[in-house]
């Protein structure tokens, strides 16, 4: 039997940062998915990078100095 | 089937026939790949870029950032969201110009410069912008050292083109970029000729502001364009056009951030899906072979015409010096009447008249009658050259009875 998987967000200003921070995280091969930015979390219609919170550090890392991420929230 | 309509009004024989030389104006033909991603993205995407969270929306966000990439890699740019997209070089030269600019600044110009550049500066003239122009040489060669000189306190920017579209010749941008940088002066690059014709690397060449168009050598389609703006100088250029961005949709202020500041409306994602194709096909061939493919163009036609009488040449003969654009005139025939001709008699595409950039052909002593412009692309020939070569030689032979017939 698995845990259940714990997810985070990270939230960014624009659609072209979180493309950006895709492309970043596809070429390093960390599992990641696009989504909706959820309704409790902001208003903005644009969508944001969801991933298992294991990874929350490694993302961190190779965002830096990168894409600007607002902030990382636990779903 | 992707030409149905060109064929409806011009015949196949037509088209087979036609040598196209106006490649300054918009480059034709296109890769194929460029024709491929617009349609893919029509038929099976359609959707709008950053404005919704769907799958469609995603996947067009995506083949615009995918475009922003390609060009990062061309240029030198580490970071993609540091290019704007406009509708074209025109448009990111106004934003580069008149969002930078303010009344009391300097600024300091070449004397080669198209009006997309100049009616912007001269606008700004108007009220209360100081302007310098650095006169070029009569084969339209900027000595950088002559920018010194006219440096005063309140210079806030040098802008330049990389080469002239009239001439075709290459302006000394590294050195003039390193003067630039010396003095705390912003460098604008008009690479509107040159992106994807040439290497660009705007580190090297210390460009702190590079306008290019996509539908030249960049292979795209018309109405794609774009700005890449130096990390930090985002903070002291205004935007020309205000609006929604599809990012920070709570507040009724612009964004202060790349690119959403300058990106105001929806973009041309169908003319991105093939801007991208165009600049990917370039970075497969590699810009060395696309710029060597076209001197080889240019050092043909140079060649055939320079001792022909009757054929007033301009810029370098060196082909190494300039871009594969050439201009000449045909004496005692107009601009006009010479490619009248070439179109009507030999089918070949030219442009003739000021370019739209009259300060350039003052320069070079061509004001106002013009020049006949070939510009070469990278799926000319050199067959095709030694026709106009051939058809040129024609026309001085027979222009008498042209002149008469016509």
């Amino acid at each position: 039997m698995t845990e259940p998987e714990e997810y985070y967000v990270a939230l960014f200003e624009s659609i072209s940062q979180v493309l950006r921070s895709e492309k970043i995280l596809k070429n390093a091969g960390i599992p990641h998915k696009l989504i909706p930015v959820p309704r409790h979390i902001s208003s903005d219609c644009g969508v944001c990078l969801r991933f298992t919170s294991n990874l929350k550090k490694q993302i961190e890392d190779i965002l830096a100095g990168k894409v600007d991420v607002i902030e990382m929230r636990q779903l | 089937m992707i030409y149905e309509t060109a064929q409806k009004t011009i015949s196949d024989d037509a088209l087979m026939k036609t040598i196209y030389f106006d490649n300054a104006a918009t480059s034709w033909p296109k890769p194929e790949d460029t024709l491929v991603a617009m349609n893919l993205y029509s038929q099976s995407i359609g959707a709008s870029p950053g404005r919704s969270g769907h799958r469609l929306s995603i996947e067009a966000g995506r083949v615009v950032f995918e475009t922003r990439d390609a060009l990062a890699q061309l240029f030198g740019i580490h970071d993609p969201l540091r290019i704007v997209f406009t509708k074209n070089a025109t448009e990111a030269l106004n934003i580069a110009i008149s969002g930078l600019l303010k009344p009391g600044d300097h600024a300091i110009t070449s004397s080669m410069e198209h009006n997309s550049v100049m009616r912007p500066l001269r606008s700004l003239e108007d009220k209360g912008l100081e302007l310098s122009i650095i006169p070029c040489s009569g084969q339209g060669d900027l000595n950088p050292d002559d920018i010194v000189p006219h440096i005063q306190k309140n210079t806030r920017a040098v802008i330049l083109t990389h080469a002239s579209n009239v001439t075709g010749t290459i302006l000394p941008v590294a050195d003039v970029g390193k003067i630039a940088r010396e003095h705390g002066l912003i460098f604008c690059v008009d690479a509107a000729q040159t992106a994807g014709a040439i290497p660009i690397d705007v580190d090297e060449m210390l460009i702190d502001l590079l306008a290019f168009t996509g539908h030249k050598s960049l292979f795209g389609p018309q109405g794609t364009g774009g700005l890449y703006i130096r990390n930090g100088l985002e903070k002291v250029i205004a935007p020309v056009m205000t609006g929604g961005t599809g990012s920070k949709s709570e507040f009724e202020e612009q964004p202060d951030f790349m690119p959403d500041k300058y990106e105001s409306g929806t973009l041309n994602t169908i003319g991105l899906a093939g801007l991208g194709a165009g600049v990917r096909y370039i970075l497969s061939q590699g810009i060395d072979a696309i710029r060597a493919s076209e001197e080889v163009l240019t050092t043909a036609f140079l060649r055939g015409v320079q001792s022909m009488d009757g054929v007033i040449l301009y810029g370098h003969r060196n082909a190494s010096r300039r871009i594969a654009v050439v201009s000449f005139n045909i004496r005692d025939m107009s601009p006009s009447e010479v490619a009248l001709a070439l179109d009507e008699r030999y089918h070949i595409m030219s442009r003739p008249g000021l370019h739209c950039a009259p300060s350039a052909h003052k320069t070079i002593g061509t004001f106002p009658a013009g020049t006949n412009r070939f510009s070469f692309g990278y799926f000319n020939t050199v067959d095709q050259v030694q026709s106009a070569i051939e058809a040129i030689h024609q026309l001085i032979s027979g222009k008498g009875s042209y002149a008469r017939n016509h």
